[in-house]
């Protein structure tokens, strides 16, 4: 037996290790859960780490998921040991390639972070759903339940597609296992060899595609053979379980560590069994222990290989006792007569009996549990064994929801604690996502677990938002192995840790604390008056459960010791100081070590600030006394305002408390149809400054409201006199301009809920106080100071009136302004460079607007519960939004133009057939309406109202059709919306075809140049010479040229826009865009938190990105082809900075001259070049002669 | 023919010398200025500034990626581990040219911090530097400053600099001193093996789209080296033991050879390398020695400082405002009746 190799990782880096290991060729793509194990294969690869064979994996990003497994098969059938990584929407892609992989008989490992399936609504959480859909495909099918499990079944699964020559999908739950971070036992390399059949890899190469002996495979073939052809596969798979075995068997034997196909724990004599696979195995072994150790006759079933499907191992693991067994699939099969294991389950035990294998057929439950990462715990795991010694169990059951409508679920009681969690200690802290807490918690849990002899688990809670994100950390130590698969309940932590002191009044962090525990706080308010700060309910808590508080001013120490805005090294401190896991002095030490670790090479000035902050904190960390008696006055605010509609308070609300697991059911939509305009009732308070208007100074240009990311600084004009009514501080100034009526005045406002403190608004102000420079007409001022006087005079500010759009020019960039935004308050994050783009085209257009949404960061932004940002004007009109998938986004975007337009056909034949009875006036006025203008617009809508009216007293057949497509008869406005991962990648293929056809509509590419919502991918966007993930060692090939390609078809008009470097032909570009009646398609620069630059700088970088030539503006519209001119415009300058002064601004560039200086040398030298050339090809493109096409001369008779 | 010079104390086998700039950053373009017959070479400037920067971002960007996203958890950009930021990537490529090139190397600093200009002296000196050039980017934007002020700043660093380091410094100026001479003979007080004139800094423009200011550097011209040659004709011979370098607008050989008539030890070459890539070197060096021939000059020595102001019937005529003379064209010779 090999030496233990104690190591902390997650589940994602666990597989990848053996799979980089034991693979030469690597296809990924992004998808989440699944991403990190592409992303360390990259990493790994780019550092010349070698597999087994001492090569370098070739790791290669495809477009796809299809493209992944493609490029698979093919290095598979030429020979190759190669290897993919994907979970939900991504293995469904695969699905075709699968069942060519499997019925040519070809070893390969395809690991999967097991994720729910996009129906009612996304999930990225874990479920079975995805690999179910799998199951007929032809692949074995192995599930691990721990991070553990993963790494040997990683190496099991490979071993065994060698022997067996099946292949094999090896998965784990997404999230709750993928990215568990816990103490596990490191398979040495040469476990890893030693189970690695040499022969078996040569077999594989010489079955391959080779011209010195040339096969042919993909043969189409007839009725005659076909079916014999399938049946040849069956030797195979009946021999994949004892393979299986057989392997886990010799993994036994060189780790210790003996794993079976279906393993049974628990009462040798149990009546009553549960059955189940992944992670929820934790869960369930912990209760079923707990209840056999107290006599009860109860056992569990855990599932490893669910394909093949082998009834001789699983009746060789059921107790002969067993009268009741729950099999417990993680999935729905909405229509099934139970879920996939269930039956299989029934099946096999049916056959059982019949065949006399087995005397008695025990009674058989399907039950459903976990989706999308829903809690399951021993409780719960209970509740079903209770269920089972009932009478009359309930079948087709769920566990861990509340079903009201088809009264599915079973009750359970959530104060049951199996034994297991006796010598555990378990912590909780609350963090925000950008303070560091998550790292300095997987730090400590390395600390604690390689410096100890203890084992240590840490699973994270994440936000819907990106801005201000909150995280909550679960850490679980002891002396044992943990696999308490489940979050941390109720009265069960010794340590709970605030980070943040706001979080005092959002959430209730001390139910979570067990009697005589310890609450940690950070906060700026004295020891000795930090008791009158907390809410009274939370006070109690403390009183009645006996805790220690101890207070801790983070934010001062880092301020200090130069950490800036950095606490969680002194949060940390903090944590091993009070919490006596390890004696204070070694933890301090371990902590400075890994600091020492992280910052050795970055710096001596970094580690010594670090050290400081360590030595600062004990020093500034106090013990308060609480008091006998709660004596604060206040309680936690609600979530949401009084006013706020009854599904909001109802529903929304709960979700926003972090109480949406309470939820029954029947309050839920059941086909996925959630109200809009929600983001406004979460006041989410979160800016440390906010703007504040100077009216003395500002010209009223607009630029304010143009580039605030979250539609949290407004303008409206309005008649003077209403005024009168406002608040006190409410601030106004007389219109400018004889555009607007004399008597009317203007406000430009701030939302101090909604805005997140980003600052762009006062960037982009142009108007300095000539006295006084630092003085702008906005000033970014303190909170504390602005935010009491802002509610009021927000709230006064949404109750005045919207001037009438059809009197304002979009074209300027003031009036634009003074359109609604009706895409607000959206969770993007900070400084957002995407959501400016989607709120500039709401206001244009949003009251006629229907939007496809691709899938990624504005799909999270723009539609992740609770509160969603797209909202109404006082019509009660506004933009209609649906995600379909990440790769049809431009299809499905097309069939609502394709439905938007067959109904306005419709309406109009329908008007025609009835214009006598309309009065043909008004029909000939609806047939003939001119909507290219919001006056047009307008009077249509009006004629549409009064046919409306008309209707109701017309009886003529057509009037109900009529009635169904009527609204159709107003202009449209389709939209389809998605970023550069889609647009040039996933989706190109859809966004080409839409564009061929020749239809009216607008696709939006919100580019960042990277897949943002996955965590910073490559794509074909991305930059020669850009650091990313999936291109650890810079980006090779230049970024693609959407737009040229797009101009290629003369008929769609292409815009290149960057609103931070010239506004005004952002918006003439969706005017045009929007106005053209064919395909547009407008390519958004927008900066990226990605990018490794703050987004403060948001606008300066988009200024840079032309500057440099990188991102030159430019307009193509074919209108102007039929009147002879040149359709492209250029409006950008040549290249006037260096591209080397553009890279030096951000860190995706820069850390390459870090990481590989002479490389990071090259491309530059090349990128300057291209982006010079780049530019001289548009402008020579720009100033060719065009001559209006002329008529084909006829020839003479 | 003998081109040899000697710079900062430093024997040099001819007066070209390219001055700070990023051919310095690659070993392989340093060895190819080398071969073209550079005789030393001056790396690009080490920013204290630029270094503190750059490892606070690289520290907030990589080291500090947390989100709170669940799809983003660990950061956007791969978290590469070891790596070197601060001044160690800088050492060590003053160490690779030390190691790959025979010819002298001086480094280059601009510091921001008193401790950190000695500081990084320091570990310049330690990493092999032969010599090191102090690039003093300071511009006077404070109206409360007086020109005395930042004289003394200049001189301040050089002094503590020399205290703290043996090898030879040379000083980087730009023009905007009131007194430039007297402001380079304080310098060779204090103790400068060297000036090099004049610097060349980036402007900032106006962007008339985005109303926003942004950084420009154009290259130089030839017409630019016009304003070093005055300065090194005026201080030609006058202080002892200074060398004198001039730096902007060499482009042709032309341009070096009036900068060494004028009394220059050594000529740097920039933007005419940037231009016309390393070998450049090569074409000027060829252009020196073909209009020395022509001229029927054995050595360097014997040329330079010829135009100098010690040397020139009218020295005068350096001193003069241009215009003057542009004026004083316009009267009649003196044999033509009108």
């Amino acid at each position: 037996m090999s030496q233990n190799q104690m190591v902390t990782l997650d589940g994602n880096e666990a597989a990848a290790y053996v799979a980089h290991l034991t693979n030469e060729v690597i296809a990924i793509y992004p998808i989440t859960p699944a991403s990190p194990m592409g992303e360390w294969s990259d990493e790994w690869s780019s550092l010349g780490q070698k597999n087994l064979w001492g090569t370098v994996p070739d790791v290669i990003e495809m477009q796809s998921e299809a493209g992944a497994v493609a490029a698979l098969h093919g290095a598979l059938q030429a020979g190759s040991l190669s290897t993919t990584f994907t979970a939900s929407q991504g293995l469904l892609l695969m699905i075709p390639t699968m069942y060519k992989v499997a019925g040519e008989l070809t070893p390969t490992v395809l690991h999967v972070s097991a994720r729910s399936l996009a129906a009612q609504g996304l999930s990225i959480f874990g479920d079975h759903s995805d690999v179910m859909s799998v199951r007929a495909t032809g692949y074995a099918m192995l599930c691990s339940a721990s991070v553990q499990e993963i790494m040997d079944f990683a190496l099991i699964s490979q071993a065994a597609t060698l022997e067996s020559r099946v292949p094999f999908l090896h998965f784990f739950d997404g999230f709750r296992s993928s990215h568990e971070v816990v103490k596990i036992d490191r398979l040495p390399v040469e476990t890893i060899r030693a189970m690695i059949d040499e022969d078996l890899v040569t077999a594989h190469r010489r079955r391959a595609m080779n011209p010195d002996h040339p096969i042919i495979r993909g043969t189409s073939q007839n009725p005659d053979v076909y079916f014999q052809g399938r049946e040849t596969v069956n030797p195979f798979y009946a021999a994949v379980p004892d393979i299986v075995q057989a392997q886990m068997d010799k993994l036994a034997g060189l780790t210790g560590r003996q794993y079976k196909l279906f393993e049974y724990v628990g009462a040798p004599d149990a009546e009553r069994v549960i059955m189940l696979m992944g992670s929820a195995i934790g869960a369930a072994e912990e209760a079923v222990e707990h209840l056999a150790n107290q006599g009860e006759k109860v056992g569990m079933i855990k599932v490893r290989l669910f394909r093949p499907f082998d009834p001789k191992y699983l009746l060789a693991a059921l107790p002969v006792t067993t009268q009741k067994l729950a099999v417990l699939d993680r999935c729905k099969e909405p229509g099934a007569n139970g879920d996939p294991m269930y039956q299989d389950v029934v099946t096999a035990l049916a056959e059982a009996v019949a065949e006399g294998n087995m005397a008695q057929m025990p009674r058989v439950l399907a039950g459903r549990y976990g989706l999308s990462s829903k809690e399951f715990t021993p409780a719960m795991v209970k509740a079903v064994l209770d269920e089972l010694s009932k009478d009359q169990p309930k079948n087709k059951f769920t566990v861990g929801i509340i079903d009201d409508v088809s009264h599915s679920s079973l009750d359970w009681d959530p104060s049951f604690k199996p034994d297991a969690a006796a010598g555990v200690t378990e912590c909780m802290f609350y963090g925000l996502g950008s303070d560091g807490t998550v790292s300095a918690n997987k730090n400590s849990i390395k600390i604690i677990a390689e410096e100890t002899p203890n084992f240590g688990q840490g699973y994270f809670e994440y936000d819907s938002k990106k801005a201000g994100a909150v995280t909550i950390s679960h850490l679980r130590f002891g002396p044992k192995p943990i696999n308490s698969t489940y979050l941390i309940g109720d009265n069960e932590a010794s340590f709970v840790a605030c980070h943040q002191p706001t979080f005092l009044t959002r959430y209730d962090m001390l139910a979570k604390a067990k009697a005589g525990g310890t609450f940690l706080l950070n906060s700026p308010t004295p020891p000795d008056k930090v008791w009158d700060d907390l809410p009274k309910a939370m006070q109690q808590q403390l009183i009645d459960k006996g805790l220690s508080f101890y207070v801790v001013d983070a934010y001062r120490i880092a301020e200090q010791t130069g950490m800036g805005r950095r606490i969680n090294t002194i949060m940390q401190t903090c944590f091993f100081a009070i919490s006596g896991i390890l004696p204070k002095d070694e933890a301090i030490a371990q902590i400075k070590y890994a600091v020492k670790k992280t910052y050795g090479m970055k710096g001596q000035k970094l580690l010594e600030r670090n050290y400081a902050a360590i030595d600062a904190t004990l020093a500034g960390l106090h013990q308060v006394d609480v008091p006998a008696q709660a004596t604060s006055t206040f309680e936690r605010p609600p979530v949401v305002p009084a006013n706020a509609p009854d599904f909001v308070q109802r529903v929304t609300a709960t979700l926003i408390a972090g109480r949406g697991n309470e939820l029954p059911v029947s309050l839920m939509p059941p086909d996925g149809t959630w109200p809009t305009g929600t983001t406004r009732f979460e006041k989410r308070n979160i800016a440390l400054e906010l703007p504040q208007w100077e009216e003395d100074l500002c010209t009223q240009c607009g630029k304010c409201p143009l580039v605030c990311p979250h539609a949290a600084i407004r303008a409206k004009v309005y008649p003077a006199e209403l005024v009168n009514d406002a608040p006190a501080s409410f601030q106004h100034m007389p219109i400018k301009g004889k555009d607007f009526p004399s008597d009317y005045h203007v406000t430009y406002q701030v939302a101090p809920d909604d805005c997140t403190g980003c600052g762009l608004c006062v960037e982009v102000c142009p108007i300095r106080d000539r006295k006084d420079p630092q003085r702008k007409a906005l000033n970014m001022k303190p909170a504390e100071e602005r935010h009491d006087i802002e509610v009021p005079n927000w709230d006064f500010f949404l109750s005045l009136p919207e001037y009438d759009r059809t009197k304002l020019d979009g074209t300027k960039i003031k009036h634009a302004m003074m359109m609604q935004p009706l895409f607000e308050f959206s969770g993007a994050c900070v400084g957002c460079g995407e959501t400016p783009y989607v709120k500039l085209a709401s206001q244009l257009f949003g009251d006629r607007m229907l939007i496809g949404n691709a899938t990624g960061c504005s799909s999270i932004y723009g539609g992740n519960l609770p509160t969603t940002p797209y909202t109404t004007d006082s019509h009660g009109r506004g933009p209609t939004w649906n995600n379909s998938l990440f790769e049809d986004t431009a299809e499905f975007g097309l069939g609502l133009r394709l439905a938007v337009d067959k109904q306005n056909d419709q309406a109009r034949e329908y008007v025609r057939q009835l214009a006598d009875k309309i009065g043909t006036d008004l029909a000939d006025a609806i047939l003939n309406a001119d909507q290219t203008t919001e006056a047009g617009i307008f009077e249509q809508r009006e004629r549409v109202a009064a046919l409306k009216e008309k209707l109701a007293s017309i009886n003529a057949p057509e009037v109900p059709s009529l009635l169904g497509v009527y609204e159709h008869l107003v202009r449209r406005s389709v939209w389809i919306v998605g970023g550069d991962g889609w647009a040039y990648d996933i989706g190109y293929g859809g966004v080409d075809h839409v564009l061929s056809t020749g239809r009216d509509v607008n696709l939006l590419v919100l580019d960042t140049e990277v897949y943002s919502n996955t965590g910073g991918q490559k794509s074909k966007a991305t930059p020669l010479g850009a650091v990313a993930k999936f291109a650890a060692g810079g980006k090779a090939t230049f970024k693609k040229d959407l737009a040229m390609m797009a101009m290629a078809y003369e008929n769609v008009y292409v815009a290149q826009v960057a609103f931070g470097a010239k506004d005004i032909q952002t918006v003439r570009a969706f005017l045009e865009a929007e106005s053209y009646p064919g395909p547009s398609l407008i390519i958004c620069y927008s900066p990226c938190i990605a990018h490794g630059v703050d987004m403060s700088n948001n606008l300066r970088q988009q200024d840079m990105a032309v500057n440099s030539g990188h991102w030159p503006l430019f307009r193509y519209d074919p209108r102007k082809l039929e009147v002879g001119e040149n359709p492209l415009s250029i409006d950008s300058k040549r290249p006037s900075i260096p591209y080397r002064d553009y890279l030096a601004s951000e860190t995706r560039f820069s850390v390459l001259n870090r990481t590989h200086p002479d490389v990071a040398e090259g491309f530059l030298k090349l990128a300057q070049k291209h982006v010079e050339s780049k530019y001289s090809l548009y402008e020579q493109l720009a100033h060719i002669a065009w001559q209006k096409a002329e008529k084909p001369v006829e020839k003479a008779e | 023919m003998d081109l040899s010079t000697k710079f900062l104390g430093l024997d040099l086998k001819n007066p070209l010398v390219p001055s700070s700039s990023p051919l310095s950053k690659s070993v392989d373009q340093s060895k190819k200025l080398e071969d073209a017959g550079a005789a030393a070479i001056i790396m690009y400037s080490l920013f204290e500034e630029a270094i503190t920067a750059e490892t606070e971002s690289m520290n907030r960007f990589l080291n500090q990626q947390d989100t709170g996203f669940a799809e983003a958890d660990d950061g956007f950009l791969p978290a590469w581990q070891d790596f070197s930021t601060g001044t160690e990537p800088y050492l060590e490529n003053l160490r690779k040219l030390k190691e790959a090139l025979d010819i002298p190397i001086i480094a280059s600093l601009n510091g921001v911090t008193p401790s950190g200009w000695v500081e990084h002296g320091k570990e310049l000196e330690q990493a092999g530097a032969d010599a090191l050039e102090l690039n003093v980017y300071y511009v006077a934007a404070d109206i409360n400053q007086s020109g005395d002020a930042v004289e003394d700043r200049y001189v301040e660093i050089l002094r503590t600099l020399k205290g703290a380091i043996s090898i030879p410094i040379n000083m980087k100026l730009s023009p905007s001193f009131s007194s430039v001479g007297n402001m380079v003979q304080r310098l060779a007080g204090a103790g400068a093996d060297g000036v090099s004139l004049f610097n060349r800094f980036y402007q900032p423009d106006i962007n008339t789209d985005s109303l926003r200011l942004q950084p420009s550097l154009h290259p130089s011209t030839s017409a630019e080296a016009l304003l070093a040659m005055r300065w090194i004709a005026i201080l030609y011979g006058r202080i002892d033991n200074l060398s004198l370098g001039a730096t902007g607008g060499v482009h042709t050989p032309d341009d070096a050879v009036k900068l060494l008539l004028a009394g220059a030890d050594v000529v740097h070459l920039c933007s005419s390398l940037l231009r016309h890539g390393a070998g450049h070197v090569g074409v000027v060096l060829k252009g020196i020695e073909q209009w020395m021939e022509s001229q029927s000059f054995e050595s360097v020595a014997d040329f330079r400082g010829r135009v100098s102001a010690l040397a020139v019937p009218n020295p005068a005529e350096f001193e003069r405002a241009n215009y003057v003379n542009i004026i004083d064209s316009y009267s009649f010779a003196p044999g033509v009746m009108v």
